[in-house]
């Protein structure tokens, strides 16, 4: 073999493994999971297989699950929003500071290592009936029995902006910290208020960066399983409840095929808009 | 006037963040034997009674274990990947960087769900191979970002130079690069690791039965009530995840300097 051909093959034998692991944990079971939303759960042995569409159809037609499906959007997009408001001004005053930018990046990267469950659950300890708070409501005579603060979507929203809120701080940052700050200056100079030159020029700059964060809060935030059972009631089930009790509960694998594809379809239709729009480079950035 | 204001707002967001992790530290240093407020004193027995329950020290174990083998395996074949999008200009760079990246844009409950039926159907059922595979897939993406983005920093004039002065590829990888190459090795490790340590909801979906980690293990008691234990256990995680890798970067950096001139 000649040195060209071998240059030219040494770089696939180095993306062999991943690309071999990425196609048979990732490629083929999802295509296996389409295969198998097709078939028919049996109450005993083997499911069977074949060709049918009653899975889809309950899927798609069942008020339950469809009600279920719109209140994850709607929770998803709430979510969204808060980290986005919370998120943006303090984005905004990490790139433009001086002095402890170090620090607070590097704060702003500790709530990654910090598993997901314990920062769920350390909101029991603030608003549970024997939490922070209600000790402190009692003390101050405020109240004179614990308030049941828990289990409802306020708390399922909030612990998932706690949860999210790092990843579109972060996407913002990066994106505020490419725009270069003489145009806000030459805008002012050209007699622009501070607000002006922020929402004409700042603020369309840095929309890559929001749009970043916001799809990642999104997407996260729609797929999440842990927080509607830590912190929600019984009526606060998400979508990727009802997948995990299809899966596991009632070990209904061909209907749980289809509800999961579902959950990946309306995710991913939302990637590809992006996708189409913002392109990939934006997310890699934030996340790299 | 308007940046006073700005300050203001992200330190509420940054204790926003952390207040309620640090709470879940205090407390578990509580005295109070009900393990809530008022603290009455500063104790170290919700951490002993963690020592003594099995169940959590075995949850610690397989947890180790998990973490290490999925370290080694995903920075493994995460590095070879980055070598190659790094130093190799390949036809459809984008798409095959997409597509190995590809397992953090698909929702982790589809992932989860599509591993576990296609490996059951290959014949490996809910496993410890199925739970280190899935951990695998699943923090192979972090790793090639973070390692890539570190290996386009090393120059390829080092190398160039091993080669000319006449060491074979080979030894050119082990002599020069791979040393280089050290702290973006570490990180990757380092990500995986904490990723695995820390994964929840696909590890719920590929467990065997009585077979916990300790976020597994965690979510199982907090449906009991949440005990001070709880407490004792996620300021352990936290000193594992968080404080682990800092000072493995202060290590690093103390060596770099000695090393260096």
């Amino acid at each position: 073999m000649s040195v060209e051909a071998r240059e030219a093959r040494q770089p696939w034998i180095l993306l062999s493994p991943a690309l071999v692991a990425v196609t048979l944990l990732l490629l083929v079971p999802l295509m296996f999971i389409v295969v198998y939303s097709f078939w028919l759960r049996s109450a005993m042995g083997a499911d069977t297989v074949g060709f049918y569409l009653d899975n889809w159809h309950k899927t798609l037609t069942d008020r339950f699950y469809r009600d279920i499906l719109l209140n994850t959007m709607k929770i998803a997009a709430i979510t969204t929003v808060i980290c986005a408001l919370m998120g943006y001004p303090a984005a905004y005053f990490i790139a433009r500071s001086r002095g402890n930018k170090m620090v607070l990046l590097l704060l702003l990267m500790l709530p990654f290592w910090i598993s997901y469950i314990i920062r769920t659950m350390s909101w029991i300890n603030i608003l549970g009936t024997s939490g922070a708070l209600n000790s402190l409501l009692l003390s101050l005579g405020i109240i004179s029995a614990p308030i049941q603060m828990l289990y409802n979507e306020a708390t399922v929203i909030l612990g998932l902006v706690h949860f999210l809120l790092p990843f579109m701080v972060l996407n913002v940052y990066v994106s505020l910290e490419g725009i270069d700050t003489n145009l806000e200056d030459a805008a002012n100079s050209l007699g622009a208020t501070r607000w002006q030159a922020f929402t004409q020029v700042t603020l369309p700059l840095s929309l890559p960066g929001l749009a970043a964060g916001g799809l990642l809060c999104f997407v996260l935030g729609a797929g999440t399983y842990i927080t509607p059972v830590i912190l929600g009631g019984p009526r606060d089930a998400m979508f990727a409840n009802l997948v995990f009790e299809a899966i596991i509960t009632q070990l209904n694998w061909p209907l749980g095929s289809a509800l999961s594809l579902l959950l990946l379809i309306v995710l991913g239709l939302l990637v590809a808009v992006y996708n189409r729009y913002l392109g990939m480079a934006q997310l890699a950035k934030g996340l790299g | 006037m308007g940046w006073q204001i700005i300050r203001a707002w992200t330190v509420v967001v940054y204790g926003f963040m952390f207040l309620p992790v640090a709470v879940v530290v205090l407390l578990s240093f509580n005295a109070n034997q009900f393990g809530s407020f008022p603290m009455t004193g500063v104790s170290l027995h919700w951490f002993q009674e963690l020592w003594n329950n099995d169940a959590v020290m075995r949850a610690f174990r397989t947890s180790l274990v998990l973490g290490l083998m999925t370290a080694l395996i995903s920075t493994t074949l995460g590095i070879l990947a980055s070598l190659a999008l790094v130093r190799y200009n390949i036809p459809g760079r984008n798409a095959i960087t997409t597509l190995l990246i590809a397992p953090i844009l698909v929702p982790e409950v589809v992932l989860a769900v599509a591993l576990l039926l296609f490996l059951n159907w290959l014949g490996i059922g809910k496993s410890f191979a199925l739970l280190l595979a899935g951990h695998v897939i699943f923090t192979l993406p972090f790793v090639i970002l973070v390692v890539q983005a570190r290996l386009v920093s090393i120059k390829r004039d080092v190398e160039e130079a091993a080669l000319s002065l006449g060491a074979s590829p080979v030894q050119t990888f082990f002599a020069v690069t791979l040393p280089l190459m050290l702290p973006a090795v570490a990180a990757g490790a380092l990500f995986a690791f904490t990723i695995s340590f820390d994964d929840i909801t696909g590890t719920l979906f590929w467990k065997p039965g009585g077979v916990e980690t300790v976020p597994t293990q965690i979510f199982s008691m907090l449906r009991n009530s949440i005990s001070p234990e709880i407490n004792a256990l996620g300021t352990v995680m936290i000193v594992m995840t968080v404080g682990l890798p800092l000072l493995g970067a202060a290590v690093a950096r103390k060596l770099a300097m000695k090393g260096g001139t």
